[in-house]
């Protein structure tokens, strides 16, 4: 039961590597988020933007050097790891070598002195949980990484504490692994109900497990919001090319008469588009952006976008075939039925619905025409 | 270049013309040794057989010089003792010294941390003829001449450089994640201590042990300088036959193989240990 | 420095500064403050057998040791046996390495013996070779000699430094083994495999992969050993006592004397600092490499 708060969360490392002399160099900036009680958070960005010193400073391995963070109203800043009931996850799992399963889960309920039976029984129940009773007399090093991984949560797990970290907890896992304890901890969390900050670098991870999701870049938030919202949407052009894969399309279009167009493209203006180009002042061009999954190879029909180019790419993935066309200067990426007729070097047009483009500022990179209710909820930094 | 393919390949297992250089490496192995074999073999001779000019290899053995060499008069025990007791004080005291700072330049770093590690490490490099006379007059004011606890002190200082380094490498090997994932688990210094980083790195303390252990039994410079009788150790009691009483061959020789057996026996289960330490981590 | 867990506990910083005093301390006392009191002797004129006459005595010390011609055989003895030494344990220490990176039947126990020399406490291996090796009369050296018709040769009278080096060098070529030894095993196997596929020979190959890969090891093996070679002693002590005549009084014989038998603090303070500072040339290297070392593990 915790609810977690950040208030203008900064963190500043003494030696920052690469990044002397920077004005703001700072790891971690500006943060601020409030957690419902029991809500899974998931931090996502690209490598190296934060996500772990956020993580570390929740926990108190790291200080903040700006802002304050409170835990249950409580400011936690002068209070050691040890003391934050807090229990996390490390990338590298961390488990203690010289001890068997059992005891890297027992150690912190040891340390509390709570009476062996206690202790026992708490970790026999997190091990059925996790499938590992089997495991118990062994040593990390007599474990494959999926058990190891199995074991970092257990020892999580029997802590029972107000808040669960985990940083990059599956990367180090194969690709088929990692789709299973996605799903295990995503079924975990709702049993116990405990809040959960979870760190990851990919965003299918962050989709398919987050209640709310904040993405982040350079040590600040970009945006705060629940799956859905993040993909329909974006608030900047950064948010819209790291959500969805195969990433967003950015087509950089001039405003003419009732259209959006370029070299090799145009896109028909309707009112809600009209709205948003008018946003703040009037633009004479704009980023469009269209998912790759929102292009369809029509051949002839009115009121929708047109792009054409010539194929340099074609991955047949199975049910989906991805090709790649060149526009103007921009390699587009269209995700098509998995049937095609079509070679490299053929001619292709695609078509899309103007109601599924997304607008973007040229020079801020800012999304245009957000309805104003989900902008204000949910929207924070500027890039 | 003649070498034939055979024993060019990975591994360099012996070839045919392998045994040649099988043999040759043999035959140095012995060569090596056979000085040692030498003076255990003579130790099992009576005086007279040792005492010949033509070696003998083949006789009864007796353990003769062995029962006189550690027989009550001979003060076996006595410099045997005061080994015993320098060189595993010295090691205790090491590591009781360097454990703690290891711990603190290994997972604590400051901006002054290479910078006094170099210093501790560069002050093995002072000989020990450098500090000698200061060394000497102090100990002599404070009546630290000819006593167990002056030499066990020297032979700390001597391998406190070598001590430091090595703990800290080996602490330096833990992962700092371990490190944090005990105290988010609720351990404090002393626990994060005593259950995770001690039991982690107990081979390398051990190893660290042994090589201080080695090094101060086999000391002889201070020995032979700050102690006379008293504190006198193995080192002053072999050096005391190194005239008249060497004519003794049999008793000398056994002297030397008590003297030596231990560590000799010690150094062929460290030498992979020895190697570290030496050379500063150059080679692990 | 990488996640340094500096400020790993937001409430008080670890005790540094308290867990490294002891240590700090201890070399101060024990090496550093001592060091500095060599320095202030050897500018004053002391004797202990006129304990009474003291006083500053300028670079006096360094004159008398200047002019004394004992002290410039020492320094020659002490040059003289640091180098053929190394030359001797670097170069059998290297060929032994290599003979020893094959495998072969009881590779490890031959390996053991080779290296047991080093194990031997310096003053015991002083006496076997005095007495049971080069004695003229009954030692082995002898016998051999006699027994392919040679006249028996007066090791430690007739060659006392090349004597010594034997002794020093049948201790310590074991150690130069077993560190290029180690060296030479942590050579990537493919990197063999690739210049061999390039068509290099033999000669070519350890020319242009494994000496430079030891190149490492071998600037420590040389230094660590020129330290070690710099202040021998107990070798000394319990054969030549330095003679005979000044053929092997090395400098730290040349201090010992002195200090303990002519008393003169003075100068063998100077002497002393002279030995310091002999020393410091071959650690400066040493120590530049151990701080370089320190930096590339600092990525941990
Ligand atoms: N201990 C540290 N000292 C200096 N800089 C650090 C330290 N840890 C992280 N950084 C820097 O802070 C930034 C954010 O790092 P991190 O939080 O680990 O990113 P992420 O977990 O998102 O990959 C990076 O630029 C990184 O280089
Ligand atoms: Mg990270």
């Amino acid at each position: 039961m915790a609810i977690v708060e950040l208030k203008n969360v900064a963190k500043r490392y003494d030696s920052m590597p690469g990044k002397k002399g920077a004005e703001h160099a700072n790891a971690v900036e500006d943060f601020n988020l409030t957690t419902k009680d029991g809500e899974f958070v998931v931090l996502v960005g690209p490598s190296g933007c934060g996500k772990s010193t956020t993580m570390r400073m929740i926990a108190g391995l790291e200080h903040n050097t700006a802002g304050e963070i409170r835990i249950n109203g409580q400011d936690v800043s002068s209070v050691e790891p040890r003391d934050r009931d807090i229990a996390m996850v490390f990338q590298s799992y961390a488990l203690y070598p010289h001890m068997s399963v059992y005891h890297n889960m027992a150690f912190a309920l040891e340390l509390k002195k709570t009476p062996k039976e206690e202790v026992k029984q708490r970790v026999q129940e997190a091990a059925r949980i996790l499938d590992i009773e089997h495991l118990l007399d062994r040593k990390p090093r007599a474990l494959s990484g999926g058990q190891r991984q199995r074991v970092a949560l257990g020892r999580a797990l029997v802590r029972q504490p107000q808040v669960f970290l985990m940083d990059e907890p599956l990367s180090n896992l194969d690709a088929r692994l990692r789709v299973g304890m996605r799903a295990e901890i995503t079924r975990l969390h709702r049993r116990l109900g405990v809040t959960t900050f979870y760190v990851t670098h990919d965003q299918t991870e962050a989709m398919t497990m987050g209640q709310r999701i904040v993405v982040m870049r350079d040590g600040r938030i970009q945006q705060v919001d629940t799956p859905y919202n993040l993909y329909e949407r974006p608030v900047n052009r950064f948010v819209a090319g790291f959500i969805g894969t195969p990433s967003m399309n950015f087509l950089q279009a001039d405003h003419h008469g009732d259209g959006l167009g370029g070299q090799g493209f145009s896109c028909p203006l309707g009112p809600r588009l009209q709205a948003a180009l008018g946003e703040g002042g009037q633009r004479s061009s704009c980023w469009l952006g269209i998912r790759p999954e929102h292009l369809h190879q029509v051949e002839e029909s009115s009121g929708r976008g047109r792009l054409e180019g010539v194929i340099e790419v074609i991955e047949p993935l199975g049910p989906v075939t991805m090709v790649q066309v060149r526009v103007g200067d921009t390699l587009v990426t269209a995700q098509l039925a998995a049937h095609l007729d079509v070679e490299i070097g053929d001619t292709l047009g695609l078509a899309f619905d103007p109601d599924q483009v997304h607008l973007f500022d040229i020079e801020s990179d800012q999304a245009l025409g957000l309805e104003p209710d989900s902008a204000a909820s949910s929207t924070q930094a500027t890039a | 270049m003649t070498a034939s393919n055979a024993d060019r390949t990975p591994g360099r297992k012996a070839g045919s013309g392998g045994t040649a250089l099988t043999l040759l490496a043999w035959l140095i192995g012995i060569a090596m040794f056979f000085p040692i074999f030498w003076v255990v073999l003579t130790a099992l001779k009576t005086e007279q057989t040792a005492f010949s000019m033509t070696p003998t290899f083949i006789f009864s053995p007796t353990l003769e010089s062995f029962r006189s060499a550690l027989a009550q008069g001979s003060g076996y025990w006595h410099y045997a003792l005061n080994s015993v007791i320098t060189a595993f004080g010295s090691t205790l005291v090491g590591l009781a010294l360097a454990i703690p700072a290891a711990y603190a330049m290994a997972f604590f770093p400051s901006r002054r941390t290479d910078f006094t590690l170099v210093w501790m490490v560069s002050t093995k490099f002072i000989p020990a003829v450098g500090v000698l006379i200061p060394v000497f007059l102090v100990y002599r004011s404070l009546g630290l001449i000819d006593t167990r606890l002056g030499l066990t002190m020297l032979f700390t200082a001597m391998n406190l450089p070598i001590m430091v380094w090595m703990v800290y490498s080996y602490f330096r090997d833990i992962p700092i994640d371990i490190i944090e994932a005990a105290s988010i688990d609720g351990a404090g210094t002393a626990q994060t201590m005593f259950r995770v980083i001690l039991p982690l790195a107990l081979p390398g303390l051990a190893s660290t042990g042994l090589l201080a252990l080695i090094l101060a039994w086999n000391e002889s410079f201070w020995s032979l300088t700050m102690t006379d009788y008293h504190a006198a150790t193995l080192a002053v009691y072999t050096a005391s036959f190194k005239s008249g009483e060497g004519l003794f061959w049999a008793r000398l020789s056994a002297a030397s193989v008590l003297t030596i057996a231990p560590i000799v026996v010690l150094g062929w289960f460290a030498q992979r240990q020895m190697v570290r330490g030496l050379t500063f981590g150059a080679v692990k | 420095m990488s996640a340094s867990p500096t400020d790993a506990s937001p409430g008080k910083r670890a005790p540094t500064k308290r867990l490294m005093a002891p240590s700090v301390l201890f070399l101060l006392v024990w090496m550093i403050v001592p060091l500095a009191m060599t320095l202030y002797y050897s500018f004053q004129d002391y004797n202990l057998m006129m304990p009474d006459m003291r006083g500053f005595a300028g670079g006096l010390s360094y004159e008398l040791l200047f002019t004394d011609p004992v002290f410039w055989d020492a320094l020659l003895n002490t040059l003289l046996l640091v180098a053929t030494c190394l030359l001797v344990t670097v170069v059998a220490g290297l060929a032994l390495a290599l003979l020893f990176n094959r495998t072969f039947v009881g590779r490890g126990i031959a390996r053991t013996l080779a290296i047991s020399p080093f194990f031997v406490m310096p003053v015991v291996t002083g006496l076997i070779w005095k007495y049971m090796l080069l004695d003229p009369v009954y030692g082995l050296f002898s016998w051999v000699m006699r027994s392919i018709g040679l006249e028996p040769v007066q090791w430690l009278s007739s060659y006392p430094l090349l004597s010594v080096v034997m002794m020093i060098s049948w201790e310590w070529t074991p150690f130069a083994l077993l560190i290029l030894l180690t060296g030479l095993q942590s050579l990537p196997e493919d990197q063999l495999e690739a210049v061999r596929l390039d068509g290099a020979n033999r000669w070519q190959e350890f020319r242009h992969i494994v000496l430079p890969h030891l190149g490492q090891v071998l600037y420590v093996v040389i230094m660590l050993e020129s330290i070690f070679f710099l202040t021998s002693f107990a070798e000394i002590y319990a054969t030549t006592s330095g003679g005979p005549g000044t053929a092997t009084t090395n400098l730290p014989y040349y201090i010992y004397l002195s200090a303990f038998f002519q008393y003169d603090i003075g100068l063998s303070s100077a002497a002393a600092i002279g030995a310091v500072v002999l020393a410091n040339i071959f650690a400066i290297f040493l120590i530049r490499f151990v701080a370089g070392n320190l930096n590339a593990g600092s990525q941990r």
